[in-house]
């Protein structure tokens, strides 16, 4: 009951957000499998007010980047599409393994260091206003210290955020809309949703289901998920994810030194999300900065969200080395300073006590407990789905299990497991035509609710 | 913030650019790879660093160099003052409750809690028609100041006032809608810059004004501290009509108004369809560390295509940002309940008469002084003068931070902004020392 509530209680507002802006009412025809075509009526999509002819407009022109994007953030849709389906069954028990949300209470010894920060900020010794937009001193450090001992970053390398979902755009804004990326396929959306928004692509190709000018690298069942790079292109930028949202594929070291070799070759800039590097249990590199060279080419962006529960606390970061320049030398760094003292003003303090707290001895201790616990769910459902006879991928490096469905539409699947098990899970398209075929479910949820999912995926599919 | 960077002095062309540019002397040698990436030229066209690491970077140089000195700041527009206790307990609580199994929460609405956007609506626009739905809780307004840049795209064209907050400029600049700086003025090619001075009342005279697609307009204003009136306020949304413009109104200071002028734009009609709303929490609640804010998009704003950018902001928002943090905003529903609001006004009451107390300083050494009535700024005037120089000697002999004016546009050279934020006995010390000054 608890999981609906919650589900209820941070979905409702984000039912308000529009999926289905004006243009897209057009293309709900002529759907592609991007967009989730066949509505059947169910979903109350649009919120925009009923505009009469007669209504004001403005003379301002509506951003063209804006319009290329197709559909709503994906996550948003997720969250309308399991909403309509609890108002159509009020019911069932709607499970959701759908979007990557931490279930866990976050361990007090976090919590408690917030607390009191809260309580401090109002004495007067204990009070503290604007803090450094970089990042309190001593959090920089711990950080520096804990994931990036012996790797040569430091404390001044490293730009605390509000997550990295924020600090991905940032980057985008730093890098202009001039620059070309490359992206893994399937990727999380937001790398590719911010290019778009920046202008740095072309328009959606309905036909691919790609924008033009972004470099797609295919990670497959058939490649081992990591890109063959012999074939692909120069881009200036290259986003990489690993270990891999949706896939849960954990480069190897070899690949990301033939990773780093290619950067350094063509030279560009790897943006390195490790914001799942805590999930990785075997030997498989947890930052960039282990790869010999790699402080020339790459920055890496993480996050406390999946480690600490702290989706809803808000807190990441950014490493970006010395030794990273652009074309005439200007360190990337100091631009990314600017960015951030001019675009941005810290990430809360009272969330920075939390942070300190986490990497802390004990905090890290109670860290790697929660994600134990995420990595259990995780085998659980990577059993029951094999147990069935599915091809199934990731879920040993991070908390996502890839399940393929060859030859079916993934937003179909969705739906199908959606009605017939009120299990809420992500289609695979969602991150890019790479992930056609495959069903993203996360492993984020209480032990009873992912034992009951499996259960009912057994159900469904014996 | 810099201590590994190297302060060096040197003389510059433009008066109004200040005189210490901060360098990392050391990082060029070192380096013998560089990527083939382009640095972003519209980061290049950024004259300076940030004001207001600049400000602090001035603060700790001038500390090393006096370390006995007491050092008052009335630079940077920080907040000094602890937290009402019900807000910070609010806070805690909830932080403790993230502990809990049926407390805790994950991520939420990215346009912020429910019942946080529903109390904005219904404590600052009360009968002005404005909805929770139409509220975006954000983590500080500099924030959504960007994220409204991002909104708009590169291909439009802004206005501002001058002087002004920085933020609006430089974002503007870094988004691409702007051309080079001119050197001779500071101004950078292609914005509107509306001076605002003794001469207008503070006010742009709207007639001599281009059109552009957006117009920032700040009231009560930071620097110069002027709240537009009534009667101002319609014309510029007079104005906005007739152009088809959108005006991005920042109201963060609000909360300060003490002679009736409006503290919302939506308070004149006809706004709904031309204006966004800015605001923030900080310099209400204490909240600069927090981090909380909102913007208000109507849902009768449209583009000239008639969609809606309620929309569009609403994408942004589910793609740039992941939402305020709970906690903060915890803090902020606290502080908009019976007792937390009462508690916030009292800290503003504070400012409120620290910024008394300072106008009175200043009047009484027979200078010009503008603002401190409706915003917890003064806006001193030193004619003829170069607002560095001004900045410089008032710190070296009375070791007394402020703002350049210039460092918020051309048409603030000859000014110096005091912020009235400071505990009281710093306040008083620092009268005290500046009466002594002149």
């Amino acid at each position: 009951m608890s999981a609906i509530h919650q589900n209820l209680s941070t979905a409702i507002s984000s039912s308000a957000s529009t999926f289905l802006g004006y243009n897209n009412l057009k293309n709900i025809k002529s759907s592609n499998v991007s967009l989730p075509g066949r509505i059947s009526g169910v979903v109350k999509c649009v919120s925009s007010p009923s505009v009469e002819k007669t209504a004001y407009k403005t003379k301002v022109s509506r951003n063209e980047n804006l319009a290329k994007l197709q559909a709503g953030y994906l996550f948003p849709e997720i969250a309308r599409r399991r909403n309509a389906h609890m108002l159509k069954y009020p019911d069932a028990q709607v499970i959701s393994l759908g979007i990557g949300d931490t279930t866990e209470p976050i361990p007090e010894v976090i919590t408690s260091a917030m607390s009191m920060r809260s309580y401090a900020l109002s004495t007067v010794d204990g009070y503290s206003g604007y803090g450094a937009e970089q990042g309190e001193k001593q959090l920089r450090a711990a950080i520096a210290s804990t994931y990036y001992a012996d790797l040569g970053i430091e404390e001044d390398d490293i730009f605390v955020s509000d997550g990295a979902k924020s600090d991905i755009s940032r980057l985008q804004v730093l890098f202009g809309s001039n620059v070309t990326m490359a992206v893994q396929d399937p990727s999380y959306p937001a790398y590719v949703d911010s290019s778009v928004i920046l202008g740095q692509t072309g328009q959606f190709q309905k036909e691919v289901e790609k924008y033009g000018n972004i470099e797609y690298m295919r990670c497959t069942p058939e490649n081992g998920f990591f890109p063959d790079l012999s074939t692909v292109r120069r881009t200036d930028i290259i986003f990489f994810c690993s270990p891999n949202n949706p896939t849960g594929y954990a480069a190897s070291r070899e690949q990301l030194t033939k990773l780093v070799q290619f950067a350094k070759e063509n030279g560009s800039i790897i943006v390195y999300d490790s914001a799942y590097a805590m999930y990785v249990s075997d030997d498989s590199p947890r930052s960039i900065f282990e790869i010999p060279g790699a402080k020339e080419v790459a920055l890496e962006v993480s996050s406390f969200s999946k480690y600490a529960g702290f989706t809803g606390v808000r807190l990441g970061w950014t490493a970006i080395p010395k030794e990273l320049v652009y074309s005439d030398g200007f360190p990337v760094a100091k631009d990314f300073n600017r960015i951030v003292c001019t675009c941005f003003n810290g990430a809360s303090n009272i969330a920075q006590a939390g942070g300190l707290a986490c990497v802390s001895d004990e905090g890290i201790k109670a860290m790697h407990e929660v994600v134990g616990f995420y990595k259990e769910n995780t085998a659980i459902i990577v059993d029951t789905f094999n147990s069935l006879g599915f091809k199934v991928y990731g879920g040993k490096n991070a908390p996502y299990v890839w399940v393929h469905f060859p030859g079916q539409s993934s937003w179909d699947v969705f739906s199908e497991i959606l009605e017939k098990t009120h299990v809420v899970t992500t289609p695979g398209s969602g991150f890019g035509p790479g992930g056609e075929g495959f069903i993203r479910v996360s492993a984020f949820g209480h032990r009873e609710n992912v034992l009951e999912a499996c259960r009912r995926f057994k159900q469904l599919y014996k | 913030m810099y201590k590994s960077l190297s302060l060096s002095f040197m003389p510059c062309k433009a008066m109004l650019q200040p005189r210490a540019r901060i360098t990392r002397q050391d990082s060029e040698n070192f380096v013998d790879y560089r990527t083939k990436v382009a640095r972003n030229p519209t980061m290049e066209r950024l004259q300076r660093n940030y004001l207001f690491p600049e400000i602090s970077a001035r603060e700790a140089e001038h500390m090393e160099k006096y370390p006995n000195a007491k050092v008052i700041s009335l630079g940077i527009g920080d907040t000094t003052q602890p937290l009402p206790d019900v807000v910070a307990s609010s806070m805690a609580n909830y932080a403790h409750n993230l502990s809990t199994r049926t407390g805790y929460r994950g991520y939420g609405a990215e346009q912020g809690c429910k019942e946080l956007r529903k109390a904005i609506a219904e404590t600052f626009y009360k009968d002005m028609g404005i909805q929770g739905k139409e509220v975006f809780v954000s983590d500080g307004a500099q924030c959504d100041i960007s994220r409204l840049q991002l909104l708009f795209g590169s291909n439009m064209s802004i206005a501002v006032q001058d002087p002004i907050f920085p933020a609006y400029v430089d974002s503007s600049v870094i988004i691409g809608q702007t051309g080079d700086v001119e050197n001779e003025s500071g101004r950078y090619r292609n914005i509107e810059y509306m001076k605002c001075g003794p001469h207008n009342s503070f006010f742009p005279n709207l007639s001599k004004a281009a059109r552009t697609d957006i117009i920032f307009f700040c009231s009560p204003n930071n620097p110069t501290g002027h709240a537009a009136s009534r009667e101002q306020l319609e014309r510029l949304v007079g104005f906005a009509q007739e152009n088809g413009s959108i005006i991005v109104y920042d109201s963060a200071y609000a909360f300060y108004i003490t002679d009736g002028s409006p503290r919302s734009i939506y308070e004149i009609p006809g706004a709904e369809k031309v204006a966004i709303e800015v605001s923030s929490f900080s310099k209400i609640a204490g909240f600069t560390g927090v981090r909380l804010g909102w913007t208000v998009v109507p849902e009768q704003l449209l583009y000239a295509n008639g969609f809606p950018v309620i929309n569009d902001f609403n994408r942004i928002v589910c793609t740039c940002f992941n939402g305020a943090s709970r906690i903060a905003q915890a803090g902020g529903l606290a502080s908009l309940s019976k007792h937390g609001y009462k508690a916030v006004i009292s800290l503003v009451d504070y400012y409120k008469e620290n910024a008394e107390i300072l106008l009175e300083t200043f009047e009484s050494l027979g200078l010009r002084t503008y603002g401190g009535v409706n915003a917890p700024y003064l806006w001193v005037h030193f004619p003829g003068s170069n607002s560095w120089d001004v900045f410089n000697e008032i710190l070296e002999k009375t070791h007394i931070i402020t703002v350049p004016g210039s460092g918020f546009g051309p048409a603030g050279k000859e000014f110096i902004r005091v912020t009235a934020f400071g505990h009281r006995e710093n306040i008083l010390e620092a009268s005290k020392r500046l009466r002594s000054l002149l």
